[in-house]
């Protein structure tokens, strides 16, 4: 397999070996091989079932691989496509959920400035906006200083200028805190911003692994962007041409465009069709 | 959204005069196709609220100036004068706190062991399989059993004392409290679950943080059809061998054909069951402060 092939560097905060995962006859991963380094930087893509979300609750511990071995630091943490935060405590409240120890008001207080919301502590869940919520979330995580940080498609749900703070949000966290992330996303361009490695999984097998190099701080359409989405995109099996021809620079391709894809009768010269949203 | 795909600027209107058209395109378009646009209409609640005062009160003088003109017989119903009369004589001379008290209590004891037996058994029918096995079968066939047929049982069983009356209500408001939190607990939501999973919360932790605060919403509402429920059974057991409280001074006043006290006694259960669902209003107000509907209506 591609992905176990290409060197781990440094010290491994994931090894998994020869994992499969069947729900009835249904296989979901197919003896998956995969190391992620310590500190490394991993985008895991795939279309819709491709197994990639049963990885990652492998990986976090809240699913039970049929045969294979997982190895995880036991500090590991995720934030998932919604927030989760109990709507009944505030924000900081959350953050410090089950923790005990003198220093744990200061520490989520900290954890949440981090994430630019010391003026919300107190503020319950129904009254943030979702990125609000989804970095609360984040703080939860980042505040039990963990090696491994499994996020599943935290930003699927934003907007596009949130999802844009959010992605610098995350590298530079990535950076201060020397994590292990992995990265499952639905978006080929937020691969190439954040990952050091993007993976791709198709129908239970980590089937490409393309490692991104980019000098950081990335953006969007830089040297070398355009090669590594048509590889990536290639890898998915999706062709340029299906992406009606967005290109980063214009909007984000993402493979939940091409899942659902909008019957697009917009007529240019129309004064109505050009107030329509695209 | 649907996109209707006509153009009918460039049809109608040559490019330089787009600008000046008017906001509403269908002056320009053939009827058939005209697209329609409507004004955005809030309706906002009228400042008239006294208006829903006027029928009660319309009917209560209708009702005095039928007895006046002898329409009503003071025999069949008595009318309000007479009933405001009774209200002053019973709370001047102390009777009717006396008997107000004495329900009230019974309903406050009656709740609180409610509370606690289907509080307790819900919470372990909820939380383990086993206790499910156990408990929520023979709940769910008793709490079938129409509950005022059990006072000849309860008066054979615990006499003609308070007992009988206490465990009536309680009896009455266990089902509620058992199965508006037994179904909270079951209706906890598992992504929550697994978050405590994940942030590797102890079991202990996991009821006090994510459970019973979940459960609580629909519990409370258990609470409020209890004590609607509590003052229902407490009419009924009131009226057998008692010799206080508010229906054993409606049965007293049948034997005597008091239509005044007996409409006062009626006129009572219906504020106390106002009052006490404006108690679970507060209360839920309270500890449901988190909810982004209560977060608006504080303001």
């Amino acid at each position: 397999m591609n992905a176990s092939t290409l060197p781990a560097p440094r010290s491994p905060a994931v090894r998994i070996r020869g994992l499969t995962r069947r729900f009835g006859e249904t296989v979901a991963l197919d003896n998956v091989d995969l190391s992620i380094a310590s500190g490394e930087f991993v985008a895991l893509l795939g279309r819709s079932g491709s197994g990639k979300s049963t990885l990652l609750r492998a990986l976090a511990g809240l699913d039970a691989p049929t045969s294979g071995s997982v190895e995880v630091p036991e500090e590991r943490m995720v934030v998932f496509q919604e927030p989760r935060l109990l709507p009944w405590k505030t924000a900081i409240e959350n953050v410090t959920l089950g923790l005990t120890g003198p220093a744990t008001a200061e520490q989520a207080r900290a954890a949440l400035a981090e994430v630019g919301l010391e003026h919300r502590l107190h503020a319950y869940p129904g009254t943030l906006s979702g990125g609000e919520a989804q970095r609360t979330a984040l703080a939860r995580a980042l505040v039990r200083a963990p090696k491994l940080l499994l996020l599943d498609e935290p930003f699927a749900a934003l907007d596009a200028l949130t999802r844009m703070r959010m992605h610098r949000l995350i590298e530079s966290l990535w950076i201060r805190h020397e994590l292990a992330v992995l990265l499952i996303t639905h978006d080929v361009d937020e691969a190439i911003l954040l990952a050091d490695r993007a993976l791709v999984i198709d129908q239970g097998n980590l089937s490409t692994a393309i490692p991104i190099d980019l000098p950081r701080p990335r953006e969007l359409g830089q040297e070398g962007f355009l090669g590594l989405r048509k590889r990536l995109l290639g890898a998915i099996g999706v062709t340029e041409s299906e992406t009606n021809g967005a290109t980063p620079l214009r909007g984000v391709a993402t493979l939940r465009d091409l899942d659902s894809p909008q019957p697009r009768e917009v007529d240019a010269t129309s004064a109505r069709g050009a107030a329509a949203p695209a | 959204m649907h996109i209707i795909k006509r153009d009918w600027t460039a049809a109608v209107v040559p490019p330089n005069m787009r600008a000046t058209m008017p906001a509403n395109p269908s002056v320009l378009a053939d009827d058939a196709t005209a697209p329609l646009l409507t004004p955005v209409t809030v309706r906002r609640k009228g400042p008239r609220q006294w208006l829903r005062l006027v029928s009660p009160v319309l009917l209560i003088a209708l009702w005095q100036i039928g007895s006046s003109t002898g329409l009503i017989s003071s025999r069949t119903l008595a009318p309000p004068s007479q009933v405001l009369a009774s209200f002053y004589r019973l709370t001047a001379d102390g009777a009717l706190q006396q008997h107000l008290l004495v329900s009230l209590g019974r309903v406050a004891k009656g709740m609180a062991f409610a509370i606690l037996i289907g509080g307790s058994l819900a919470v372990i029918a909820g939380l383990s399989r086993l206790g499910e096995y156990i408990i929520d079968a023979p709940m769910q066939m008793l709490r079938t059993l129409p509950v005022l047929a059990l006072i000849p049982l309860f008066i054979i069983w615990f006499g003609i004392g308070e007992l009988p009356k206490v465990a009536l209500v309680t009896v009455a408001a266990t089902f509620p409290i058992y199965l508006t939190l037994y179904a909270g607990i079951r209706g906890v939501d598992p992504k929550l679950v697994e978050v405590a999973r994940v942030l590797r919360l102890s079991r202990t932790q996991l009821i006090r943080h994510i459970i019973l605060p979940a459960a609580l919403p629909t519990a409370l509402v258990g609470l409020r059809y209890s004590l609607g429920i509590s003052w229902l059974i407490l009419v009924a057991a009131e009226q057998v061998n008692a010799n206080s409280g508010i229906g054993y001074l409606m049965n007293d006043a049948r034997d005597f054909m008091r239509t005044d006290v007996l409409v006062l006694g009626l006129l009572i259960y219906a504020a106390l069951g106002l009052l006490v669902d404006a108690l679970v209003r507060w209360l839920e107000r309270r500890l449901l402060a988190w909810r982004p509907t209560f977060v608006g209506a504080a303001a």
